[in-house]
């Protein structure tokens, strides 16, 4: 990769920027950028994902938001629901006010760079960045350095009414391939309630790599629940970080589905730093055609009593490939901790491979904490008893896997994400929901 | 609460008990001065007086490990190693091969009673015919009259490499290559002793065969080197197991242990390692740096693992199976248990490669003190390994709040044949547990060493009687009660 490129466009944004916690912040992550690199499969935590094959692009960094989407463009890849939600739309990493349509009195949504200016400054210094600690890889280092056009979103105490919040990545990639990095920093005060769906998507023919961070902070009772839906283009590569911190006794529930896309990485980390929390993963990835799907996720047990499940699915058909990647740490003081975790593949196909690896790093005695992990292939028992009931092969093996599929998918909260979601799985299952 | 925290001082203090197995026997020892160099290598094959070809093999392993770097992925924690500053040869002074047991060095023979293991008794009470290494030099061997009638070889690496070098030639470094891994290498070019084992086609060997280690002289790293061959519809089981004398240096040991199960043939492979694991403040004790693996080579063919590792300051050890032979097995039993500050990161690699290949894995970790247990394991299905099947079980058992349990496994599936499954556990001894057996009079030491052995059992079962005995008894030696 051209290293100069990307040195040039660093000093650019440095020199037009203000000085102030975000300009120290990524002058600190492009050193560590320029030390780390882009990460071989050298490192343990890309051991399975040749991600570096990736910057052996070109990549053109976009400039400042340039006006190319419209409301049509946007129109078409809405997801359902959207009517009653708040949109929040990010044109090639640049958060677009314009296209943007807060429908909630309780939510505030500020750039980033005033959010650390002005009244948030406090809650920006503490929280924003946090996620390095926990990912020390150059992507993600990159991402911290080119922080610019990001967004703060701050939901206040909702009176119990979850508040819809849908975020649309939208890369434009028309002319030449799109390289974005968006960036957010969630805080979800006392008793706010949010149900935050995610998505991404290129636009243009061009190859695309998305790689976006969002941090997430939830305060006492707050309630969080995350739908991440990834079906893009066959080119279009995303690596994916989520980092949620529960500083206040919460609850927070994501819900991770990977379809389509070239080669896509997900990190998902959970921070539990106050007692009785209590957190819920679980993620559908069913990779097809060349598709190579990675989920790295982490549950950071910090202090007592605090509850963790977390469940991931895999179906891998054709040539797609899969990673899951799960560590559970259960610090010291963290006595009482319940952790599990599950992690179970089908593999459809004889050139489709699987590597999973669930990991449980424990200093505290008092915990009970399992992980559990299968590779299998449908049942051949379960096959046959549909077939004996006059259904064909492949209807009953669609049935089966969507069955498979459906305890991840019920476990969406939000009606027609999840009816959406249902009919993706199905659609890719060739199969009819009756 | 207080009754219970007068257990946990009684716990305490069995746990804190001194390491009963630590003495020095008193042996002249015929040592080569510190360090690593071309030189010592060709000194040691000099004193062994080896054949051209064997030191050629050494100095190309040597070369080779020159160019490489310690591995730092384990979950472990140690000061660097110097090299230099470890002797690479000592050999007890005994000019005259012993013929029986009388002729053993009397110093040596109550070093083996001292132990519960004299010779005498297993040779007259269970059959066993033991091949005692004590710092790199086998020098005692029974019952090797009775074995030869059969066929089977059984005697020093040394000696193998003298009497069977077309052996020796054709399977040494065929499972474990001479440059497989940095601990490897560093065997490969400097090991001075071990065992050799080789069951002709058909054969089954009547009596287990049993190697005691001991690392004696000071500051001697042991480089020992195991190869077992098993030929066609042959089986044999091996037993190997350690302890040692009580130091104030680490000392290292990097063995290297091989196995190749032809047609239909088996092995069982089983360790009860207590080497000296440090004082109670962490410092001392064996840095125990193993390569361990067998392959199943042709169809049928078996290979199983059994290991107790209660020992070692610091234990890196993965006795792996390459499962290469259509319908061949591959099993893995361990218990680790780690007290005080030591640390463990043991597991297994199962490769399939062949078609209808079986493997299971059963891992039991038991963690006190302020010590860590990692399990590490490998699970790989190869493009063309249909219809493989594996079962993993891990399970870790913490016993107070300072220790730390950890699993990594590893799980790699390229054909869509293979069923695997994987389950891991973490808990401690529940106090509904202890107060079961406490309301039917059983004393909490009693009940928790009760429960670590029925922890265990799985693992324990797969001993043989002669082993399994001595294996609770370490046990119980190393976490008589302890209770989280």
């Amino acid at each position: 990769m051209n290293t100069q490129y990307y040195q040039d466009h660093f000093t650019r944004l440095q020199a037009a920027t203000r000085p102030g916690h975000l300009h120290a912040r990524r002058e600190e992550a492009f050193r560590d950028f320029s030390r780390l690199g882009i990460p071989t499969t050298r490192n343990e935590e890309w051991k399975y994902t040749r991600i570096s094959g990736l910057f052996n692009k070109e990549w053109h960094l976009p400039l400042l938001q340039e006006k190319t989407i419209t409301e049509n463009d946007l129109h078409a890849v809405r997801l359902p629901g959207y009517e009653t939600a708040s949109e929040l739309v990010f044109v090639n990493g640049f958060f677009s006010f314009a296209l943007s349509n807060i429908r909630s009195e309780s939510l505030t949504v500020l750039p980033l760079e005033e959010a650390a200016a002005n009244g948030y400054s406090d809650i920006v210094s503490a929280h924003f960045g946090h996620s390095s600690g926990y990912i020390k890889d150059g992507i993600h280092a990159l991402n911290t350095a080119f922080t610019e056009g990001g967004v703060f979103i701050h939901l206040r105490k909702t009176k119990h009414e979850k508040q819809p919040v849908y975020i649309y990545h939208l890369t434009t990639a028309e002319h030449e391939p799109g390289f974005t990095q968006p960036r957010s920093l969630v805080y979800l005060g006392e008793q706010a309630e949010m149900q935050l769906v995610e998505t991404s998507m290129c636009l243009g023919q061009q190859d695309s790599l998305n790689s976006q961070v969002i941090e997430i902070v939830l305060e006492e009772a707050a309630v969080l629940e995350y739908y991440k839906i990834q079906h893009d283009h066959d080119n279009a590569s995303q690596v994916n970080t989520t980092h949620i911190r529960q500083i206040g006794k919460s609850y927070s529930h994501t819900v991770t589905l990977s379809l389509n896309g070239n080669m896509v990485r997900n990190n998902l980390n959970v921070v539990l730093e106050a007692s009785h929390s209590e957190a819920h993963l679980y993620g559908l990835y069913f990779p097809k055609g060349k598709s190579h799907i990675d989920n790295h996720t982490i549950v950071d047990n910090r202090v007592p009593h605090c509850e963790s499940n977390e469940l991931y699915k895999g179906i891998l058909d054709e040539q797609g490939t899969g990673v899951f990647n799960g560590k559970i740490f259960v610090r010291q003081p963290a006595q009482k901790t319940n952790a599990f975790q599950s992690n179970k593949n089908v593999l459809l196909s004889d050139t489709a491979a699987i590597n999973t690896k669930p990991q449980l790093e424990i200093f505290a005695d008092d915990v009970k904490c399992s992980h559990g992990c299968t590779v299998g292939r449908l049942s051949e028992e379960g096959l046959f008893y549909l077939q004996s009931r006059g259904i064909p092969e492949k209807t009953a093996q669609s049935m089966l896997l969507h069955g498979f599929a459906e305890d991840v998918l019920e476990k969406i909260k939000l009606e027609p994400i999840r009816r959406y979601a249902d009919a993706l799985v199905a659609a890719r299952l060739e199969y009819d929901i009756v | 609460m207080d009754t219970m925290n007068d257990i946990n001082s009684d716990i305490q203090k069995a746990v804190m008990a001194d390491y009963k197995y630590g003495f020095v026997t008193d042996i002249e020892a015929d040592a080569a001065p510190k360090g690593l160099n071309e030189e010592i290598i060709r000194f040691i094959s000099v004193k062994k007086n080896e054949p051209e070809w064997m030191l050629e093999w050494r100095l190309k392993a040597y070369r080779h490990w020159l160019n490489m770097e310690e591995p730092s992925w384990a979950n472990l924690k140690h000061p660097p190693i110097d090299y230099q500053d470890i002797i690479y040869y000592s050999a007890p002074k005994q000019k005259v091969k012993p013929g029986s047991l009388d002729e053993i060095d009397p110093e040596l023979r109550r070093t083996f009673e001292k132990l519960g293991i004299s010779l005498e008794e297993q040779k007259r009470l269970s059959g066993v015919a033991v091949d005692a290494v004590v710092d790199s030099v086998s020098i005692g061997t029974t019952f090797k009259a009775q074995l030869a009638e059969l066929g089977i070889i059984f005697c020093s690496m040394s000696e193998a490499i003298q009497e069977h070098p077309e052996l020796v030639r054709k399977y040494l470094g065929s499972v474990v290559p001479a440059t497989d891994n940095y601990f490897a290498a560093l065997n490969s070019a400097v090991f001075t002793d071990g065992s050799f084992c080789y069951i002709p086609e058909g054969v089954r060997c009547p009596m287990e065969l049993s190697t005691y280690f001991r690392i004696n002289a000071e500051n001697t790293g042991q480089f020992e080197r195991t190869l077992i061959v098993a030929e066609p519809g042959s089986y044999v089981s091996y037993l190997e197991g350690c302890t040692a004398p009580m130091r104030d240096e680490n000392q290292l040991h990097a063995a290297v242990v091989e196995l190749v199960a032809q047609e239909r043939g088996e092995i069982k492979y089983s360790t009860v390692q207590n080497w000296y694991p440090g004082d109670k403040q962490g410092n001392g004790g064996i840095y125990n740096f193993v390569t361990k693996r067998g392959i199943c080579k042709g169809d049928h063919a078996k290979i199983s693992w059994t290991q107790v590792e209660t020992g070692s300051a610091i234990t890196w050890k993965y006795p792996s199976v390459i499962l290469k032979g259509d319908h061949s097995v591959g099993e893995f039993y361990s218990v680790a248990l780690t007290n005080h500050y030591q640390q463990a990161d043991t597991g297994t690699k199962m490769m399939h490669i062949g078609k209808n290949t079986r493997s299971r894995i059963v891992s039991k970790g038991i963690s006190a003190g302020f010590s860590n247990n990692s399990y590490r394991g490998l699970v790989q299905v190869g493009k063309n390994a249909a219809n493989a099947r594996n079962f993993s079980q891990c399970d870790s058992l913490l016993l107070g709040d300072k220790c730390g349990a950890h699993t990594f496994p590893y799980i790699e599936v390229k054909n869509n044949t293979g069923v695997v499954e994987h389950e891991a556990t973490t808990s401690k001894i529940g106090e509904d547990q202890l107060f079961y057996c406490n309301q039917r009079g059983i004393d909490t030491e009693t009940a928790v060493a009760l429960i670590i052995n029925g922890f265990a059992r799985e693992v324990m079962n797969q001993l043989p009687m002669e082993f399994a005995v001595e294996a609770q008894k370490l046990l119980a030696i190393s976490l008589e009660g302890s209770v989280g």
